[in-house]
């Protein structure tokens, strides 16, 4: 079934740049002011929500070629081999370090092992959120 | 400090999401969950013999200090517990091994009884209210994709009426563990403790605690066990045996947990509710044992039958009445696994649910005859056996404090499982024989192995009681005296 609905393909264009980029400041946000990988995970669960919507289910996975049951599992994997990483350095389980670095370009900034968690959680969300999406789909 | 305490947690949570990607190799994912279960057995060896010299430890996530940060806490009770858990689940693995079927294997079946062990053993381990709160999340997740797998009518039907009930209770957990920080301020459960002991148990904080007995009871099937027949009865085999061993038993944990580390100050009104609770358990699920003729429901009022006499121990509150809870719960758990695969078996072999559409079977596989003679013996508790121990202990601690009217109903109740098993027995072993020579399905080894495996644990367990007693003994004494708990965790 296809429907002329140039207006929402144009604007749908530009919304999920915005969504994408929202979704990114409010995932880096996460480590000290509101956000986080949840929150970041979902909005940008939901500029693929938005995709699935405008163009069809085989046009957007043709685009992107990924199992999302699969980016979750790695999303989980990530979140707790970070956890595991801690038994390397003879640190309590879940232990997270920071530090402060001089990188080209940002200036001094802090990188953390934290955001590599938060980033397994986001990976989780949209991965759950679009295999869940997808699979009401099918029964429609 | 020592991350060796999470492992039984995080090996299986690990290997649950390696499993996803190895989704083709079925090979792989059943040995790679059958090593897991290998490692914890190990692991919980390990840990088990270092408390007893070095007295029950924590570790700390992320190096937050208690009450402040989330904590893992191992004493002989929880080890124990863990240790039972491994060596079930590699047992029940290696029966699904050759009884499932590969659309359920294909199906993430290994990874989500990976979750589910680590929900349970993240039960017993942790030593935060709302922590345990999440484990009971994981563990329960797990079973509602795992009973609902195959997707039969019969099984949606079951799952949905398991899902709106654990749905239920998991939210009065929540208001629990809301009123209790309201009142107290922390969910560090050795902090809970200390608190309680300096304002006393008020009448507020009793009736909290019933919230929590509720709560319990609905998770372990205290009373509240209307739900369970029908959803242990629907899931594969290797599934409902992994059910019937693993999941009553982690509410009868937390229960006797909570009430022997936070609410022991008002037994006479909370230990009598339990009591009463239990005698009541112990009525119905012998009429149910009784009444019915399909098998499944048969073996599942066991279990509740089993519910209830380990909460007889947990209601007595006596050093001997908690031995024998701990040591019937090993029992229980091994003894139920195995009784369930038994089931199983019977029905596969038959292709008949109804005891009374069976007959003979001892003819066709004898030595499956006798396995199901022995375990019904160990249910009913005869001596060599490891339902013995556990039911003296229980028996004494309750004659020790003159609870005799749940004494008559705990022992009057293993004449009831002996009188239902029996007339399983009769009914389906002796008689007869219904299965002809050419239409006799061979047993296959898959099948007998993990049968005759658990049976050489319920004798061996019978036989160790001796050996084993050094470590149930510490588990008792950290029960009875909470300030070991305490001391291990606020003031080291």
């Amino acid at each position: 079934m296809k429907i002329n609905n140039v207006i929402l393909r144009t604007v749908a264009k530009i919304v999920v740049f915005i969504i994408l980029t929202l979704a990114t400041y409010l995932f880096l946000a996460g480590h000290n002011s509101p956000g986080g990988g949840f929150i970041g995970g979902l909005v940008l669960a939901s500029a693929l929500v938005l995709l699935f919507i405008v163009y069809d289910i085989e046009t957007v996975q043709k685009a992107i070629p990924v199992d999302f049951k699969k980016v979750a599992a790695f999303g989980a994997f990530l979140s707790v081999g970070t956890g595991f990483g801690a038994l390397i350095f003879d640190v309590p389980f879940l232990s997270q370090s920071f530090a402060y670095f001089n990188l080209p370009f940002f200036g001094e900034t802090e990188l953390t092992t934290v955001t590599i968690f938060e980033a397994g959680v986001a990976l989780v969300v949209v991965g759950v959120v679009v295999t869940i999406i997808l699979s009401i789909s099918e029964d429609v | 400090m020592n991350n060796l305490l999470v492992m039984p947690m995080a090996i299986p949570v690990l290997a649950g999401i390696l499993l996803i990607f190895l989704r083709p190799y079925v090979k792989a994912q059943r040995w790679i969950s059958f090593f897991v279960m290998i490692a914890n057995i190990g692991i919980s060896i390990y840990l088990l013999n270092w408390i007893q010299t070095d007295g029950v430890q924590r570790l700390d996530f992320g190096g937050w200090q208690p009450p402040f940060g989330i904590l893992f806490v191992a004493d002989s009770f929880s080890v124990i517990l863990v240790l039972t858990t491994s060596i079930v689940t590699a047992i029940c693995l290696l029966y699904a091994f050759s009884s499932v079927e590969k659309s359920y294997e294909n199906m993430f079946f290994y990874s989500f009884v990976n979750f589910l062990v680590a929900g349970v053993n993240g039960s017993f381990l942790t030593g935060d209210l709302f922590n345990l709160y999440v484990c009971f999340e994981v563990m329960l997740l797990a079973s509602y994709v795992l009973i609902a797998l195959g997707g039969r009518k019969v099984q949606l039907r079951e799952s949905m009426k398991y899902l709106v009930i654990n749905i239920l209770s998991s939210w009065f957990f929540l208001i629990a563990i809301a009123y209790l920080y309201g009142t107290l301020g922390t969910l560090n459960m050795a902090h809970l403790s200390e608190r309680i002991a300096e304002s006393g148990q008020t009448p507020l904080l009793t009736v909290i605690s019933i919230v929590f007995l509720t709560v319990f009871a609905l998770k372990s099937g205290l009373l509240l066990y209307f739900w369970l027949p029908g959803s242990y009865s629907v899931p594969a085999t290797a599934v409902s045996a992994l059910f019937g061993a693993l999941l009553t038993k982690v509410g009868i944990y937390v229960m006797i947990r909570t009430f022997t580390l936070l609410f022991y100050h008002e037994q006479q009104i909370t230990h009598l509710l339990i009591g009463i609770l239990a005698g009541l358990t112990l009525i119905g699920g012998s009429i149910g044992a009784i009444a019915y003729k399909d098998i499944r429901q048969i073996v599942a009022y066991n279990v509740i039958i089993a519910v209830g006499f380990i909460l007889v121990g947990l209601a007595v509150a006596t050093p001997e009445a908690l031995e024998g809870s701990i040591y019937y719960l090993m029992h229980d758990m091994i003894v139920k696994a195995l009784l369930f695969l038994l089931a199983g078996t019977m029905i596969i072999v038959t292709g008949e649910t109804r005891i009374d559409y069976m007959s003979g079977l001892i003819r066709n596989y004898p030595l499956f005859g006798w396995i199901f003679f022995i375990v019904m013996l160990s249910l009913a508790g005869v001596p060599p056996l490891s339902g013995f121990i556990g039911k003296v202990l229980v028996g004494q601690g309750a004659v020790n404090s003159g609870s005799y009217i749940l004494l008559a109903l705990a022992f009057i109740s293993s004449i009831f499982v002996l009188y239902s098993l029996l007339r399983v027995f009769l009914n389906c072993f002796w008689g007869e024989t219904i299965i002809s020579e050419e239409d006799e399905i061979p047993m296959k080894k898959g099948w007998l192995i993990p049968c005759v495996l658990l049976t050489a644990g319920t004798v061996i367990l019978g036989l160790a009681a001796e050996p084993l007693a050094i470590y149930v003994q510490d588990a008792a004494n950290t029960l009875m005296n909470p300030q070991i708990y305490i001391d291990a965790v606020l003031n080291d």
